[in-house]
């Protein structure tokens, strides 16, 4: 556990060492009020809460957070870096979560960047802040399940672009599995308990519950055990790819 | 100590080693040597325990490379293939980086980067960004990051492919200076490296050792084990040369017009030419015993393997 913080900032400064930080955050920052504002009605819902603004996130981050989990394993095992590291004295636990925790930090400062939106609805009127804090830890673990399927597939693939597209169509099938569409697609020949087995694995419903101001201790296990099984999965991803 | 039984690893098309046997003390420079994709790259994978062996088992001074894979890995500094290095660090914050994961802190960690960078002479690009050094110093900083901890086992993946020569050469005076008390192990094809280098030559081909023994024993297979090449000003007569005691043969080499007089096994000829020479008072211009061709061994020990 010793190791786990060195990995970390190494992993965390190198966002910064190239342009891959700046750009996310701008993007992040720009693409989020856009959605709030033009495609999200904040003004014209009258109401002051950011509902306009979370609701918005996991189709933001479907695109966003792949992009900054891309590179977590495709880059050591491309550049051959990943020798050197799993041949340190390190444990593939400190590897592969320090790894993970640096962007998730990361996706999280990037969300706390977006706290001009937090000012403004409690100028414009009287929102339940309560409700908007479980809103950034709902947004967060999202971000957080999102990379943790990053981690796995850039593990997977040697090539960034094809980790990113995995990742993103992983998550896609996670954000759509509660919606209607796909429901209504087992409803009638499915038995109940794999209809909500199925929807109980989307993180739309997870993600909509706590944003609203309710963190149901399932729903943080949900996402808690999402990202440990993700990682676990990495860690047997690296083991099998490594060598390639 | 390094002791390996019996390793051996199978990837879906091909065996890239099979079953390797060896002990390596402390003070030994071993050179494995080979063909491309012989199986030495895969064998100092599973040395670091970067590759899990298929079958077969890896000691590194006593800590089984499987099971206390972190106490073995402590006790290894490694160069992989290529000295891969991070490159948007500088090569300061690279080695801070190694430093730290080795455990170090503080005081002592800025004295090991200190010394592994005077070590390996990194003065003047410590600020730069390993991404932007030429190869020459790219591989001094993976040898860098390698020593730092003063590790007892030094394992070195083809440490001087790509330099130039006076790279060469500084690269491997300074594995030279490192060898000592020191389990350095090198892989290289360039064979003079191995008779500059090691105390102890392994051919390795097809994932199989083949030859495990001192460089210049291995020098002593070739035909031209103890042979002398003599460039005279006219022409020699051969018929004298032939029927000396222990001369095998002679050949010409039409590059610049000497001729070769080759020994029998085991037999020492340059007296005997030598007087004859003298007896027959012949002009001399160049008069040259030979340890034997190192890449003519190579090619008959490895024949077909060409990969």
């Amino acid at each position: 556990m010793r190791q786990l913080p060195i990995i970390f900032k190494r992993e965390f400064s190198s966002f910064f060492a190239t342009p891959l930080a700046y750009v996310f955050l701008l993007i992040f920052l720009v693409l989020s009020s856009v959605f709030t504002f033009y495609l999200g009605g904040f003004y014209e819902s009258g109401q002051a809460n950011l509902n306009p603004f979370f609701n918005f996130h996991p189709w933001l981050y479907l695109f966003l957070v792949p992009a900054l989990a891309m590179r977590m394993w495709a880059e050591e095992r491309k550049s051959g870096t990943i020798e050197l590291l799993m041949t340190l004295p390190i444990t593939r636990f400190e590897s592969v979560v320090g790894k993970f925790l640096a962007a998730w930090v990361f996706a999280g400062i990037a969300l706390l960047l977006t706290f001009p939106m937090v000012l403004t609805v409690n100028y414009l009127g009287d929102p339940d802040n309560g409700a908007i804090l479980t809103g950034y830890v709902g947004s967060w673990l999202l971000a957080g399940a999102y990379l943790s399927v990053g981690s796995c597939m850039s593990a997977l693939a040697k090539n960034q672009v094809i980790a990113f597209i995995l990742t993103v169509s992983v998550c896609f099938v996670f954000v759509v599995s509660g919606f209607p569409l796909v429901l209504d697609a087992f409803n009638g020949w499915a038995p109940q308990w794999l209809l909500d087995a199925v929807a109980s694995f989307s993180f739309l419903t997870r993600f909509q519950a706590i944003s609203k101001g309710v963190i149901d201790a399932r729903d943080l296990l949900y996402f808690l055990s999402f990202i440990a099984a993700w990682l676990m999965a990495t860690a047997v991803m690296i083991d099998l790819k490594k060598a390639e | 100590m390094i002791k390996v039984t019996h390793l051996t690893k199978r990837f879906v098309q091909k065996v890239a080693v099979d079953d390797l046997s060896f002990t390596i003390e402390p003070g030994e420079v071993v050179g494995f040597l080979g063909p491309n994709g012989a199986g030495k790259s895969t064998t100092m994978k599973m040395l670091t325990g970067f590759l899990p062996p298929c079958e077969g088992k890896v000691s590194i001074c006593g800590f089984d490379i499987g099971k206390q894979t972190l106490q073995a890995q402590r006790q290894i500094g490694y160069l992989p293939e290529g000295a891969p290095c991070y490159g948007d660090m500088t090569v300061a914050e690279f080695l801070h980086f190694i430093g730290q994961i080795r455990g170090y802190r503080g005081q002592e960690l800025k004295q090991r980067i200190a010394r592994a960078i005077a070590l390996v002479e990194l003065q003047q690009v410590v600020e730069q960004t390993i991404d932007t050094l030429s190869k020459g110093f790219k591989r001094r900083v993976g040898l860098a990051q390698a020593v730092l901890h003063d590790p007892k086992v030094l394992i070195l993946d083809e440490p001087t492919d790509g330099l130039d020569p006076n790279q060469k050469h500084q690269v491997r005076k300074l594995i030279k200076s490192l060898a000592v008390n020191r389990i350095v192990i090198i892989s290289t094809h360039i064979l003079e490296e191995v008779s500059a280098l090691c105390t102890r030559a392994m051919v390795i081909s097809h994932g199989r050792l083949l030859v495990d023994e001192t460089p210049y024993e291995l020098q002593s297979r070739s035909r031209y084990h103890q042979a002398v090449t003599i460039l005279a000003e006219q022409p020699v007569d051969r018929s004298l040369l032939q029927a000396l005691p222990g001369v095998a043969g002679i050949e010409d080499n039409p590059l610049d017009g000497s001729i070769t007089v080759l020994a029998e096994a085991g037999q020492v000829i340059f007296p005997v030419v030598n007087q004859l020479i003298h007896a027959q008072g012949w002009q001399v211009r160049e008069l040259e015993v030979e340890r034997g061709r190192l890449d003519e061994v190579f090619r008959s020990l490895t024949r077909g393997d060409a990969a």
